[in-house]
């Protein structure tokens, strides 16, 4: 659980249900076009909310390597 | 590319599953794979992917049996805790895990889950709770509360509903928790619990269906059923501390009972040593 984290989306997954944007702590996410999009990089602190609750795994964290 | 979880344990190239937008079902899903993987690599509890069976019966919550790459079986409506019984007996050592919905469970297959949680067998049953039948179109489920909609109930519900959780307590089950969509640390910790439980467990979690229930009931959109459950659905330890006054509207999540009853494979592996060294000595 260490190293530096990046918030990634898939798209294609995301059904627009605004779970992720309505629960983001830092008000980070938005909905753009039905898909959820990173509003705002500097407010998110990488809780890893969005992915807790994403119904259908379109957020999420992931270790940042290479 | 999904998250190392998903891309772990599910069926990737069935993804992403079919459940509307907002349906708490994949949440659910997500914890029961959090909760596996926290066992699986637990070297205390030593669970290997290989034991575990997932079980399921017919309904939106049924998909999951697809979705998850563990063995798996998509059975019969209202018969998963059947089909799991038999796999349960042909093989203890399995950890067998029946994903189903309220109407699967409580409904069509409701004496299969009393006469299991009778006997006590070592399942885990998490019914993926949604108030309401959603793939056949909205009609109530035996845990629709009194007096909500749905399309067979166009004025309003008459019937009491079960309580899912104090059903299977009644008959016999020796774990029973209740869980829910906002509260996902929580629902993962009683799925780990209900698991590592030798006995019958039920965990019934409470799902969202924006699509039908939530539509019908105006509940709002998704986001407004799982702000509801963060207000209303209240982890046990904090319950038993509020005023009878607080507690009125508000629902207990969390585990609500556990006893150590024998478990019926135990039990029935003890017949059959009996009977062979009875044999023996003949």
């Amino acid at each position: 659980m260490t190293g530096k984290k990046q918030l990634m989306i898939e798209p294609s997954w995301c059904k627009g249900c605004g779970i992720c944007v309505a629960f983001c702590p830092r008000e980070a996410l938005e909905l753009m076009n039905g898909k959820v999009h990173l509003k705002d990089a500097d407010s998110c602190v990488l809780c890893g909310m969005c992915e807790m609750r994403c119904p259908d795994y379109a957020i999420y964290l992931k270790n940042a390597e290479e | 590319m999904p998250s190392d979880l998903i891309h772990e344990y599910m069926r990737i190239d069935h993804l992403p599953h079919i459940w509307c937008a907002g349906c708490g079902n994949g949440t659910i899903m997500r914890d029961v794979a959090v909760a596996l993987d926290e066992l699986i690599t637990d070297p205390e509890f030593a669970l290997t992917r290989d034991q575990v069976v997932i079980v399921s019966g017919i309904g939106c919550s049924s998909r999951a049996a697809g979705y998850m790459d563990f063995n798996s079986i998509h059975t019969t409506h209202g018969r998963a805790i059947a089909f799991a019984t038999g796999i349960k007996l042909a093989n203890p050592r399995l950890e067998v895990i029946v994903l189903t919905g309220d109407g699967d469970a409580s409904a069509i297959g409701g004496n299969h889950l009393i006469h299991a949680a009778r006997r006590n067998i070592g399942l885990t049953v998490i019914c993926f709770d949604n108030l309401i039948y959603g793939m056949t179109g909205g009609q109530y489920s035996p845990v629709t509360p009194h007096g909500d909609k749905a399309t067979t109930a166009p004025y309003g519900n008459v019937d009491r509903p079960f309580d899912v959780a104090k059903l299977a307590e009644g008959a016999g089950a020796s774990y029973t928790a209740r869980g829910d969509i906002y509260h996902v640390r929580e629902t993962i910790d009683i799925i780990k619990q209900g698991i590592k439980h030798k006995g019958f467990s039920l965990i019934d979690v409470y799902s969202t269906c924006p699509t039908y229930y939530g539509r019908k009931n105006k509940k709002g959109e998704a986001v407004d059923m799982l702000k509801w459950q963060k207000e209303n659905l209240i982890p046990v330890s904090k319950y038993y501390t509020l005023s009878e006054q607080a507690k009125e509207g508000k629902l207990v999540i969390g585990p609500l009972h556990h006893s150590n009853y024998p478990e019926y494979s135990a039990e029935y592996a003890k017949i059959i040593e009996a009977c062979k060294e009875a044999k023996k000595g003949k």
